[in-house]
């Protein structure tokens, strides 16, 4: 044996000792002159095998949009996520927001079992095992998924709940190009048919193009398997999309010649062209996270702020704060590399002087698309301006944080 | 001589291989037609994958109590917890869009109305209705609201056929590539 070996086991020993003879959690140090933690977290098999956050620690969702979740009967309608305490770019997959076509209980699938059907206008009709799922060459990628009803109303005060319904996640699995490649898509094909597992087995019409493009079938999330909540054990992802075509527990995707006009598509239903193109590919967005409402500003003084821009058009170029309610406009600096349809942290050194103040933030996108304020979409669509303004498609305003003399930060929407 | 003739049939299959596209990894199988089959419940607008069966206005109202679709619905289509089911009480309208957001009235196709029947309701009981019962639901659901006549017997046939009032009376999603904004014009 090694001497370094030995040491080893000496340590090992005296480790044990200790943890058999001062196992208690409020065991202190006699002579402990530095603050001293608050106790020992016991080791348990289940914390061995599944680690957990801290006890200090309770950032959590919340059901959303005017629904609890979960109901009487234990059906999950909306989460949002509590980007008020997100730090970085991915959202815990315990804490990515969930969002379902009209409530749902979360299907309970043995991978074994789960099957994915690829039929319709192809060459050859196939039906592949999750084990035959995961022999495909692989990507992963970050990307935001972001629901239709992500809409800032003036009755929020939070960024949870202004915001809460989107996440950004690493996603892992195979591309939908590559599957459909292997099953030769016939002339004609310009559509797929994306279809789930669930109760009422939400299905959506997606352009070929966009299946052929980036599309992911996704069984891998933030480094584990997909959680239940978000489509284990496959999930479909649409980068840019908005959130509902981002089928979950995907079972079947069939490859047609029209636009099927499924019950996920007739939710999109609208006489207004403007309508119909601003709800489909998500636009430039972002959004302040700190400090933002709700949250209190102690004294005045030194903060980073700090917040997530995302696009459904690519990547995010540019990020603008504003602290003076929109008058002047400073470059934000990017954390990290933005990547394309993915939440990109950005932040700005600031000096709080202890005025009231209005902070906001504008995302630029690769595309050149801009962020707008409301009143530019007001302006734009010649809204009366004695009505609340009625962001086209999805909402993708300016969000403004008012912070009051007192450091209480509030949603100053009107 | 021997290695010429190898060639020519190596050349003979690349060609076919490229025609055919044949696949690149080899993983998976063919389903069976039964597979398919059960499925293969998307259906679209031109009523392709309807199965085989039919269904009454008569046959739906009775249906309608039946498999309790009033207990969330409302006896008459409204005023209970779900959707209603019965367009708005609006009188005339020059634009039936008008009548509200109801899927038997709104819904451009016949098919949108049987699809989600089939695949989502009853709720809690999804995937229990035969296909006349929801032939027959779809067509209680029409003559509610006046689009077909009471008489009209609903198949794979005739239901793809009904005119709804906004068959050609909605926005159609943009054809979508890469790299491109969400709308032309539209800075935002």
């Amino acid at each position: 044996m090694s001497s370094r070996q030995s040491d080893r086991r000496e340590f090992l020993k005296r480790g044990a000792a200790l943890a058999g003879g001062l196992g208690l959690a409020a065991a202190k140090p006699a002579s402990a002159q530095l603050p001293d933690p608050e106790g020992m977290i016991v080791g348990t098999d289940d914390l061995v095998a599944y680690g957990k956050r801290s006890r200090f620690e309770d950032s959590k969702r919340i059901p959303h949009g005017g629904r609890h979740s979960p109901d009487a009967f234990g059906l999950d309608f909306h989460i949002a996520a509590p980007l008020q305490e997100s730090v970085g770019v991915i959202t815990p997959s315990s804490l990515h927001y969930v969002g379902t076509t009209r409530g749902s209980y979360v299907p309970d699938i043995d991978p074994a079992k789960h099957r994915l059907m690829i039929h319709g206008l192809v060459d050859r009709e196939l039906v592949f095992t999750m084990e035959e799922l995961r022999r495909f060459p692989s990507v992963t990628r970050l990307h935001f998924i972001e629901c239709a009803g992500n809409r800032s109303r003036s009755s929020h005060t939070t960024v949870q709940e202004t915001h809460g319904m989107t996440s950004c996640a690493e996603w892992t699995g195979v591309l939908l190009s590559t599957l459909l490649e292997e099953a030769g898509v016939q002339d004609g094909g310009e559509w797929i048919v994306a279809e789930g597992v669930e109760e009422v087995k939400g299905a959506s019409t997606i352009p070929v193009n966009k299946a052929m493009d980036d599309c992911i079938l996704c069984y891998g999330m933030n480094g584990e398997a997909v959680r239940p909540q978000q489509g284990y054990p496959l999930r479909l992802l649409v980068p840019g999309f908005e959130g509902i075509f981002n089928v979950k527990w995907l079972r079947r995707i069939k490859v047609v010649d029209q636009y099927y006009m499924t019950y996920n598509d007739y939710g999109h239903l609208t006489q207004d062209p403007a309508t119909a193109a601003l709800g489909y590919q998500i636009g430039p967005k972002s959004v302040i996270t700190f400090p933002s409402g709700s949250q209190r500003l102690p004294e005045p003084g030194f903060y980073e702020i700090s917040g997530l821009a995302w696009s459904g058009g690519g990547k995010v170029a540019r990020v603008e704060i504003s602290t003076d309610g929109g008058r002047s406009w400073q470059d934000a600096d990017i954390r990290g590399e933005p990547q394309p349809m993915a939440h990109t942290r950005f932040s700005m050194n600031w000096t709080w002087d202890g005025n009231e103040c209005e902070l906001q933030s504008r995302c630029t996108d690769e595309l050149g698309q801009v962020q707008p304020s409301r009143a530019q979409v007001a302006a734009f669509w010649n809204q009366p301006p004695d009505q609340p303004v009625r962001v086209k498609g999805q909402d993708n305003s300016i969000q403004p944080w008012r912070i009051d003399s007192d450091g209480n930060v509030h949603n100053a929407i009107i | 001589m021997r290695s010429f003739r190898f060639a020519g049939l190596l050349l003979l299959a690349v060609g076919v291989c490229a025609q055919a596209q044949s696949p690149t990894y080899g993983l998976g199988r063919a389903p069976t037609a039964e597979e398919v089959a059960a499925w293969d419940i998307a259906i679209s607008p031109d009523g392709t994958e309807l199965p085989a069966g039919s269904g009454t206005v008569a046959e739906g109202e009775e249906l309608y109590v039946q498999k309790t679709c009033f207990v969330c619905h409302g006896l008459n289509g409204t005023g209970a917890t779900a959707p209603r089911l019965i367009k708005r009480d609006v009188g005339e309208v020059d634009d039936p869009w008008d009548y509200g957001r109801v899927l038997p009235i709104r819904s451009p196709y016949a098919t949108t109305v049987w699809d989600y029947i089939n695949r989502g309701m009853p709720l809690g009981m999804e995937g229990t209705l035969t296909p006349d019962e929801v032939y027959s639901i779809v067509a209680y659901l029409l003559f509610l609201n006046d689009v077909i006549e009471e008489d009209m017997v609903l198949d794979q046939d005739s239901l793809p056929n009904i005119e709804m009032p906004n068959r050609n009376n909605f926005a159609r999603v943009p054809d979508w590539f890469p790299g491109q904004p969400r709308l032309e014009g539209y800075p935002y």
